[in-house]
């Protein structure tokens, strides 16, 4: 008998990691339990005011996936809970847990509020890092999800009066503190996340000493609109404005003294990110970060670094280890001594951020147990550079920051990562286990007087402290056909929702309008709870008064305030003028296209065959494998030929794998499930989703003599040259930051660091007499590859920092070369005569892109990488629908980062493939029969084939538009000479309207 | 519509605001406005953006009637060429609004007026540079004559 499979999987830690590899799951047919052991989901993201690149909100960004997780009809959340034991093996896990109790009845809990505006006792609130006090019966932050509160029992003193004062009746004090349960589950992905170092076991800095010294995470909170002082920077000595501000890298990480030697990865980004940001808070803040290496080595990361240096003028101070703090007593300023070039200086700043690195979860000694699991010498969960989402036992796997530290983007793609994994495990019970979600019969609102209901949002202060919400709700009650208004914190949490649908089904509401962010992020929110409360999803408007008003006109208070009723009231009459809009079902084709059969393209292909799918891998080169033969050894020290021989050997044999090589995409057509593309050899194929990972290419060095000089080789030659047994050499020179981080492209390979301290170890470790010398910009060697740095350096390999105003120069002498460094620690020069000059040569895009992005129609970054729908949490996914990227195609990045972007793309695709039909877009266009005069243009000007003159009766000859083709982009209504064609949701009838509110008689309406 | 409409630039009083309608797609411009939202880049609000699927849904005749109602500029904003979401809505977009600047040109509507522009979801400064120096040659031109449009 086969052996028993369960169609459900257990995620241990609910944050961004977390709850997309829930998500992935419950998309793909899985049942998913999340277990968490704090009060709400969302982890440390849910803390962070801001996030880099692109500072975007992070609540604002993470709210949406809160919502979707904790409405997901197939995600069960068990909070406040921990892992008790496990029993079974791979495919069939018993899990025991236990609950701790809330002393709420959950279900009745509305999450008003009420019990802790009533509730006596302050206590402090965790979330604020203590920094703002909490009652003893709490939510963690407004936003929580499952909007449940929780009654500390160390704090309540029993008085009675938040039972007192619940409408809905749930409180329960005398609930048993503990409960056990048992659930049973094939799979368990392990995102516990990560441990803030706390630093004030660092005593020389003084935190928890001197008031004006805080973690990093305190002034994260001190910088959110929803923090503890509203976002006002203070000092909290004395409520001061700060003028100067220090922040300190590597506290915690980096560091033998506190045994954490490893990087923390992610802290220089959150530290410039918070300089940037709180120069936005605080006019003429002078802020200075003392790094040891500025380690921006993401995507895109390094334009940041130049940007928040040059056009904010943040101070970057290199070659710092800050060895102490000192308070002034009196006046509690603090005073750093710090390297400028080989000056020591002195400096009193008001007040200083430590930037604390990660540790592992508090948890970790538990689940080891409970798992038996193998962790590293930190604590952080063991895993292999080929297989970085697998853990030491069969059926468990990892992703985000507990295997290693690391950023949002690159936590979720290990998270997809791990549900692609599971998905494959588990295929064959996919669908077993879940319950379609089931919306109320829609409403028949045609022909009715609109109601519309208006919800303007505060979103915390990002809107109220710019427009005045207050005169917008009581200017949009007096708009034609608006029955209800009211304002939100935010708009977008749960418990705003669940008011909605409320509101909607009391009022009689037919039409509603939100007005807060932009509909490009929040819309399908909204339009999934006017769904839930019976309406359908297109009776719903949005006006953008944040993203387009607030934040771009911040000190004009009067007129956002005027912009905002205006645009307020071109949405309101828009709303009046909607109407349902029926989404036909579009059947899926449950194939994939992989484009690109390197590393990442051969893996996401046999992780989508394993899960049950058809797959064409397409490859231009004649054999598959792309640049991963030249690669002879991992930075853990592991050959990857042999793995990549059994993936070579485990494609070959698959069914559901078909291999085109010397081949590529010439047309690609269609559109999420029905995609055809024609090969260059003519081949179609039918498939109903697409993964980039066309790879990138080693950059051809024109500078350091490379291509003129045969002792001048790159760092993939070196690797090979390592490779062979007659290596021989008295000095290596390794030249760092070969064509990146320049002019042309300004971006980090965020990879030659970690591949440098490789070669550079191996030169040491097999021909010791060698000299290796690393010329270099700053050592980007994050997470624990900073292990190799350090191992490099024991071993005797030679690190030079030179600037990159004044180069390394190579000059040939009858046959030798020679290298001249100008030293900048030393401030010396240095003559060295090299048998090989390694250039760590950049990784570039692959020069195919550009034709490829275009027949995908979608976007490339600057330097010519793919960009993805989101970089902080949609790292795998293109804007459009069903197309999906991994691998160098998206930046350069690492084997084990491969790896677990191939999986997650193979994950993102299995989400479209599993399902039978997808709900089209309403958003069509029609045709009026009545007033087509069949002149043909809408016919020559679609792209997509979707509109065609038809005999409709004997001599009669009309244009008829093929619902599943049009992509309700309007371009035919405009053309139509007769006027007949009406793109709906956009119908020209809505759009004057929207004119009409904006610029019609607006002086009468203003006063009222 | 009919006869060239401008007040004499000086003769405009300073406090003369004016109205701008901006159509943006959806997929490149209007994520332009926003990143410039989300970069807090500050520009002139006197801009009203309101959102089609495409600059190629831009009908000739949303812009006559935003004039006609008493817009002072009107903008359309698409994705860069050979960038639209929907291949190639914006040459479309582009096409009428050639036509379009010739029309208006006739009618005496100033060519500052009318602006097409592309904006990539990355281009958040073009979005606001594009407003701002908008707003500035529309204060210099003063407003529409009501009669004349
Ligand atoms: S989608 Fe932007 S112009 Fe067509």
């Amino acid at each position: 008998m086969a052996d028993r499979k369960v169609g459900a999987v257990l995620v241990v830690g609910g944050g961004p990691a977390g709850m997309q590899a829930a998500l992935d799951l419950a998309d793909s047919g899985f049942k998913v339990y999340i277990l968490e052991s704090g009060l709400s989901i969302g982890g440390t993201m849910a803390q962070l005011d801001k996030t880099f690149p692109t500072n975007d909100c992070s609540m604002c960004i993470i709210s949406p996936k809160l919502v979707a997780t904790g409405r997901h009809e197939n995600i069960t959340m068990i909070t406040n809970a921990e892992l008790k034991g496990i029993e079974g093996k791979t495919g069939d896990f018993k899990v025991k847990l236990s609950r701790r109790s809330r002393f709420i009845i959950e279900e009745k809990c509305t999450g008003c509020g009420v019990c802790a505006e009533h509730c006596p006792i302050e206590g402090a609130n965790a979330f604020d890092r203590d920094l703002a006090p909490a009652k003893a019966i709490y939510v963690p932050f407004p936003q929580a999800v499952p909007l449940v509160y929780t009654i500390d029992k160390g704090l309540c003193i029993g008085c009675g009066v938040c039972d007192k004062f619940c409408e809905a009746k749930a409180i329960n004090y005398s609930d048993e503190p503990d409960k056990e349960e048992v659930i049973e589950v094939g799979a368990i992905i392990l995102s516990p996340g990560y441990d803030v170092y706390d630093s004030s076991k660092k005593i020389e800095y003084g935190h928890g000493v001197f008031h004006n010294v805080l973690s990093n995470i305190e002034f994260e909170r001190m910088l959110s609109a929803s923090g503890p002082t509203e976002g006002h920077v203070i000092r909290p000595s004395d409520g001061d404005v700060p003028k100067k501000i220090a922040f300190i890298q590597c506290v915690g990480s980096r560091d033998a003294q506190t045994s954490n030697t490893y990087c923390s990865s992610y802290c220089c980004m959150a530290a410039l990110k918070q300089a940037v940001i709180g120069k936005e808070h605080v006019q003429g803040l002078d802020t200075a970060i003392f790094f040891m290496d500025t380690r921006a080595f993401g995507k895109e990361f390094e334009e940041y670094l130049m940007r928040a240096e040059n056009e904010y003028g943040v101070r970057v101070l290199r070659n710092n280890r800050i060895s102490k703090v000192e308070e002034d007593p009196e006046t509690n300023n603090l005073m750093l001594s710090y390297l400028e070039g080989p000056d020591i200086r002195e400096e009193v700043f008001d007040l200083v951020v430590l930037s604390a690195g990660a540790r592992p979860p508090e948890s970790t000694g538990n689940m080891a147990k409970v798992f038996g699991l193998d962790l590293n010498k930190f604590g952080f969960c063991e895993t292999d550079d080929l297989t970085p989402v697998s853990t030491s036992v069969p059926g468990v796997f990892v992703c985000g920051a507990f295997s290693g530290p690391k950023d949002i983007p690159d936590s979720i793609a290990q998270a997809s990562g791990a549900a692609g994994k599971v998905a494959a495990l588990l295929s064959e019970e996919r669908g077993k286990l879940v319950t379609k979600k089931e919306y109320p019969q829609e409403r028949d609102v045609s022909g009715k007087e609109p109601r519309i209901g208006v919800f303007v949002c505060h979103c915390g202060i990002n809107i109220g402290s710019v427009v005045n919400v207050p005169e917008v709700v009581e200017y949009a009650a007096t708009l034609p056909g608006v029955v209800y208004v009211e304002r939100n914190l935010y708009t977008c949490s749960q418990d705003t929702q669940k008011k909605i649908k409320e509101v909607v089904e009391k009022h009689d509401l037919n039409r509603v309008v939100v007005a807060s962010c932009t509909p490009r992020t929040h819309e399908p929110l909204f339009q999934n709870t006017v769904k839930e409360a019976g309406l359908n999803k297109y009776l719903f408007e949005m006006a953008n008064i944040r993203d387009q008003c607030s934040w771009v006109h911040r000190l004009e208070p009067v007129k956002a305030t005027e912009k905002a009723k205006d645009l307020v009231r071109m949405a309101v009459a828009k709303a009046a003028t909607l109407e349902s809009l029926p989404q036909p079902k579009i059947p899926v084709t449950p194939a994939a296209l992989i484009i690109g059969g390197g590393l990442s393209g051969m893996t996401a292909a046999l992780e989508i065959a394993k899960s049950g799918f058809e797959v064409h891998l397409v490859e231009k080169e004649k054999q598959l494998g792309g640049h991963l033969r030249r690669i002879h050894h991992t930075l853990s020290g592991v050959d990857p030929q042999e793995t990549f021989e059994q993936l070579e050997k485990e494609i070959a044999e698959h069914k559901n794998i078909k291999t085109h090589l010397n081949e590529t995409a010439s047309e690609i057509k269609g559109y999420i499930g029905n995609f055809e593309t024609t090969l260059k050899s003519g081949e179609k194929l039918k498939h109903g989703a697409i993964v980039v990972a066309t790879g990138g290419v080693e950059y051809e060095p024109v500078e350091y003599m490379f291509g003129k000089n045969p002792k001048v080789v790159r760092q993939t030659d070196l690797g090979e040259l390592l490779a062979e047994k007659d290596f021989k050499a008295d000095n290596v020179v390794i030249i760092q930051c070969v064509g990146s981080r320049n002019d042309e492209y300004p971006n980090c390979s965020r990879i030659c660091c970690s591949t440098a301290m490789a070669n550079a170890m191996k030169i040491k470790k097999e021909h010791p007499e060698t000299n290796v010398f690393v010329l270099y910009r700053d050592i980007r060697t994050y997470g624990f590859a900073e292990e190799n740095y350090n191992e490099a350096a024991r071993l005797g390999v030679i690190f030079l920092r030179y600037d990159p105003a004044s180069p390394p120069r190579v000059v040939a002498t009858n046959g030798d070369i020679v290298v001249e460094i100008d030293e900048q620690f030393i401030e010396q020069t240095v003559t060295i005569k090299p048998d090989y000059l390694v250039l760590n040569a950049a990784v570039r895009p692959n020069p195919d892109n550009k034709d490829l992005a275009q027949l995908l129609k979608v976007p490339l970054t600057k330097e010519g990488f793919f960009l993805e729908a989101h970089m902080k949490l949609r790292p795998v996914d293109f804007a459009t629908d069903g197309i999906f990227l991994c691998g160098l195609a998206h930046s350069p990045r690492l084997i084990d980062e491969s790896i677990s972007q191939a999986l997650a793309a193979a994950a993102r695709v299995n989400t479209v493939l599993s399902k039978p039909f997808i709900e089209a877009e309403g958003v069509v266009s029609v045709v009026s029969e009545e007033r087509c005069i069949a002149c043909g243009r809408c016919e020559d000007v679609c792209e997509y084939g979707a509109p065609r003159l038809e005999e409709i009766s004997p001599g009669v000859i009309k244009s008829r538009i093929n619902e599943a083709l049009c992509k309700g982009c309007g371009s035919c209504a405009v053309a139509c000479c007769a006027r007949a064609i009406s793109p709906k949701h956009f119908k020209s009838e809505q759009i004057m309207t929207m004119l009409e509110a904006l610029l019609a008689d607006k002086d009468e309406e203003v006063k009222v | 519509m009919s006869g060239p409409v401008t007040k004499d630039a000086r003769s405009t009083e300073k406090t003369h605001e004016p109205k701008i309608v901006a159509f943006c797609c959806n997929w490149c411009s209007y994520a332009g406005a926003d990143l410039a939202g989300v970069s807090r880049l500050q520009y002139p609000s006197n801009v009203r953006v309101i959102r089609v699927m495409c600059s190629g849904r831009v009908d000739p005749a949303f812009v006559l009637k935003a004039f006609e109602l008493g817009a002072d500029g009107v903008i359309v904003a698409g994705c860069h060429p050979a960038d639209c979401h929907y291949i190639n809505g914006n040459e479309k977009a582009a096409m009428r609004g050639d036509f379009l600047s010739e029309f208006l040109e006739d009618a005496g509507i100033e060519d500052q007026r009318f602006r097409m522009e592309w904006i990539a979801g990355s281009e958040g400064q073009k979005f606001a540079d594009v407003v701002k120096k908008m707003v500035a040659e529309l204060e210099r031109l003063g407003p529409l004559c009501e009669e004349d449009v």
